[in-house]
């Protein structure tokens, strides 16, 4: 057991707040969530995705991890895990997790040669946008009983159906699918390919969904007649759930963000409460407000150790499961507590917005605190979460 | 970085497992001691002794085998599983205060015979108001010619009726704007005249041997000093972040050995016609005992490791000993919560972890305790 940063460690946070420090405005109050930027103005967005691109280009950050082979740099665990509370801290916008962390591990385990050489290069290029197409209006939790059709042709798969929830479709240029290639299988998860589609493609059509926040973050899609070419298979046809599935942990395992981005929000809620102590204001329930703090700011050591712990683990060639599953769910549920700390400490001062010049801390409390019921959601319910833990972790038989 | 043990930490934690299953079970031994009033087996210490764990943290000059606190953490680990009872934490950490401010006849007069099994040491901190603060101690030591005097009561003192020696903290100057100066630390034989040793109840909640000592006009020579005089506190802020890991590290072993029951009996536990580990809510809670299972083991060993790095680490120790001490707790409820009335009874194991539960909590600090310290580290004002 060894916790120790090393001198390269630091010089590498560094170097990545530096990086940092120097491309993100002043004043950049983009969403915190990587990968899923708010727009709030096309500007904004075009700024995120330069800022991607920028990355990469310059550092090849996003897929440092990636066997060398594939343009990475083999870097440690650690490494990832400062670079990504590093970005969440200082609320840097990234416009692609799912290319460097999902689709790219992906291909890289299962992919063919062509298309690790059709699509790693881009990604790692900080050039594409992905999408994720694998929740449809009677398919959320129960994602195995999706109906999305792929049918096959000679050269193609023609696929018909809808998703929903898509972050970003409507700036992807590819989708990473899950679909159903035999409607005859005789369980439901054996007849599901995993596909990737050039969102360009003939009958793809979105529609927005606007969430809560006032946000444009997810759509539907909607599939009419889409062909794709048969190459676009990832994996074996009608084994694709498993694939799904790893594509999914590679995205739950990807908590160390919040631990920067949580880690940022503590610290400018305790330097709001000193500031007021400083200019002699009284504080309501003091007491309680410290203790919320102080549990947060424990509960937060607590994610970070859970998190680099996934990531240890994956750097070892190892694939955790239920480890992933524990921190997402926890990690989820510390935020939900963070944000309803932080707009109690904000009192009637919570619930002004971004556009009011008396708004506290710019406003973003708010905006993130209306993110919240999507937190134990999205990425998998909490519900879902604990099941997996459960038969993972704990080898109880199936409660459904 | 790296989040795994070495092999010779399995190793370690394989054989004390595997010793105390057999020497020290729960089902016959550890309740056996809860009702004696000595309350541990001089057998078993004798035989700790011969398997090297008194030594684990001293130098080889000693007889010990200079390792690392880590290792005594995993051994501890291990002994919170089995619920090993005795002095053993009050004398390792004794010996700690002797190898850190001990001059060099000290350390040989007592740290050998520690760690060969020949005495037992018990630490006298925490008075009445039962604080684990510099301004908490009050018993005073008036310097007399060669000898200190010592006149005051401290409480809460583990095994004080079976110790050779007490290491004490005591009051030699007041300044009430820095209680911090002026605590000096002093070993004392345990018959010393003038100590009253009173039981604090063949009752208390773990069943753990705990005493009021009431100190008059006790007389201590002033080569008796452990470290230098007035400036004793560094030193006891220090034993008690290693007491505060020491206990984390019980309570992780406690907490897994819950969890493993809990998990095992609703698998095998049948009610509607099927085991109630099929019941999701039943899952949830084993799932989130999980959740806080692992979060205890990585935020201990962290602060274990920073120890043995010699770091400054208030905030990773009272994270530590704050999260582990509310995770024991809810793991034990959430554990007497699945194995429903029969968890409850005298004969099934979970009653002694949940009572061991809340003593180790409060032992170095309970949650608040160390939650008030943090406000300071996370930089309230």
């Amino acid at each position: 057991m060894d916790f120790k940063f090393t001198a390269e460690d630091e010089t590498f946070r560094q170097e990545v707040r530096a990086f940092i420090d120097k491309e993100l405005p002043p004043d950049w109050t983009g969403s915190p969530w990587v990968g899923e930027p708010e727009k709030e103005t096309e500007e904004s967005w075009q700024f995120a995705r330069e800022f991607t691109h920028k990355m990469q280009a310059e550092k090849g950050w996003l897929t440092m991890h990636w066997p060398k082979e594939y343009g990475g740099h083999g870097a440690s665990a650690v490494k990832q895990c400062i670079l990504y509370e590093e970005i969440g801290f200082s609320r840097a916008p990234l416009v692609d997790i799912y290319g460097p962390n999902m689709v790219g591990p992906t291909l890289i385990y299962f992919g063919t040669e062509e298309q690790k050489k059709e699509h790693l290069p881009r990604i790692k290029g900080g050039q594409v946008i992905w999408t994720q197409g694998f929740s449809e209006p009677d398919a959320g939790s129960d994602l195995v009983s999706l109906k999305t059709s792929a049918t096959e042709e000679a050269d193609h798969f023609v696929i018909n159906g809808q998703k929903t929830w898509s972050s970003i479709a409507h700036y992807a240029d590819w989708m990473f699918i899950l679909v159903r290639t035999d409607p005859h299988a005789a369980k439901k998860h054996e007849g599901l390919s995993l596909l990737y589609l050039d969102m360009k493609t003939q009958g793809i059509t979105y529609t927005p969904l606007i969430n809560i926040a006032r946000g444009h973050t997810f759509n539907e899609v909607f599939f009419e007649n889409v062909r794709v070419p048969k190459n676009n298979l990832i994996g074996e046809k009608n084994k694709g759930w498993l694939l799904a599935m790893a594509t999914l942990n590679f995205e739950r395992a990807f908590g160390i963000g919040r631990v920067g981005q949580i880690n940022r929000w503590i610290k400018e809620l305790v330097g709001y409460v000193n500031e007021k102590k400083q200019r002699g204001e009284l504080i309501p329930a003091e007491a309680l407000v410290r203790e919320h703090l102080v549990q947060l700011s424990i509960d937060s050591e607590v994610l970070r150790l859970l998190a680099y712990r996934v990531i240890y683990e994956q750097s070892k060639g190892r694939i955790p499961s239920y480890e992933a599953s524990i921190q997402f769910a926890f990690g989820a549920e510390l935020m939900k507590r963070l944000f309803k700390t932080g707009m109690q400490i904000l009192g009637p001062y919570s619930q002004l917005g971004m556009e009011s010049k008396w708004a506290k801390l710019k406003g973003l409390m708010q905006r993130d605190y209306l993110y919240t019921p999507a937190l134990t959601l999205a990425g998998g319910t909490t519900e879902i979460h604990k099941n997996i833990i459960a038969s993972r972790g704990l080898g109880l038989p199936r409660s459904h | 970085m790296d989040f795994e043990f070495s092999e010779d930490q399995k190793i370690l934690r394989n054989s004390v497992r595997e010793f105390l299953s057999i020497e020290c079970p729960t089902s016959t031994l550890v309740r056996e001691m809860e009702l004696d009033p000595q309350g541990y087996s001089p057998g078993l210490w004798k035989k700790m002794a011969d398997m090297g764990w008194l030594g684990i943290v001293f130098p080889e000059e000693y007889g010990g085998t200079g390792q690392k606190y880590m290792d005594l953490t995993v051994l501890l680990e291990e002994m919170g599983r089995s619920c090993v009872p005795g002095p053993f934490l009050s004398t390792m950490l004794c010996g700690l205060l002797i190898l850190w401010a001990g001059n060099q006849q000290q350390k040989q007069t007592f740290l050998s015979d520690l760690i060969h099994g020949n005495s037992v040491l018990a630490l006298a901190l925490l008075e009445t108001d039962g604080r684990y603060s510099a301004d908490a101690i009050s018993l005073k030591a008036h310097p007399d010619s060669d000898n200190y005097i010592l006149n005051g009561t401290k409480m809460f003192v583990s095994d004080a009726h079976i110790a050779n020696h007490i290491i004490c903290a005591a009051r030699t100057a007041n300044d009430q704007a820095y209680p911090e100066q002026g605590i000096t630390l002093f070993i004392l034989h345990a018959g010393s005249p003038g100590l009253i040793c009173s039981s604090l109840g063949s009752d208390t909640i773990a069943r753990d041997k705990i005493f009021r000592m009431d100190f008059i006009d006790v007389q201590i020579a002033k080569n008796h000093i452990l470290g230098e005089l007035h400036l004793g506190w560094p030193l006891v802020q220090r034993l008690i972040e290693h007491g505060a890991i020491a206990e984390c590290a019980r309570m992780l072993g406690g907490a897994k050995r819950v969890l493993e029951m809990s998990t095992a009996y609703a698998k095998e536990r049948m009610q509607f016609g099927r085991p109630i580990g099929a019941f999701q809510i039943i899952q949830h809670h084993l799932v989130d005992m999980l959740t806080l299972l692992e979060g205890s083991h990585y935020i201990t060993y962290q602060a274990a490791w920073k120890l043995d790095e010699d770091m400054l680490c208030a905030r990773e120790v009272s994270m530590a000993k704050a999260w582990v001490s509310d995770a024991y707790n809810e793991i034990c409820i959430n554990g007497h919560q699945i194995h429903g009335g029969i968890g409850f009874t005298q004969d099934h194991d979970m009653g002694l972890y949940f009572r061991r539960a809340k003593a180790q909590e409060i032992n170095y600090g309970d949650a608040d305790f160390h939650r008030d310290i943090l406000a300071g580290e996370i930089g309230l004002i």
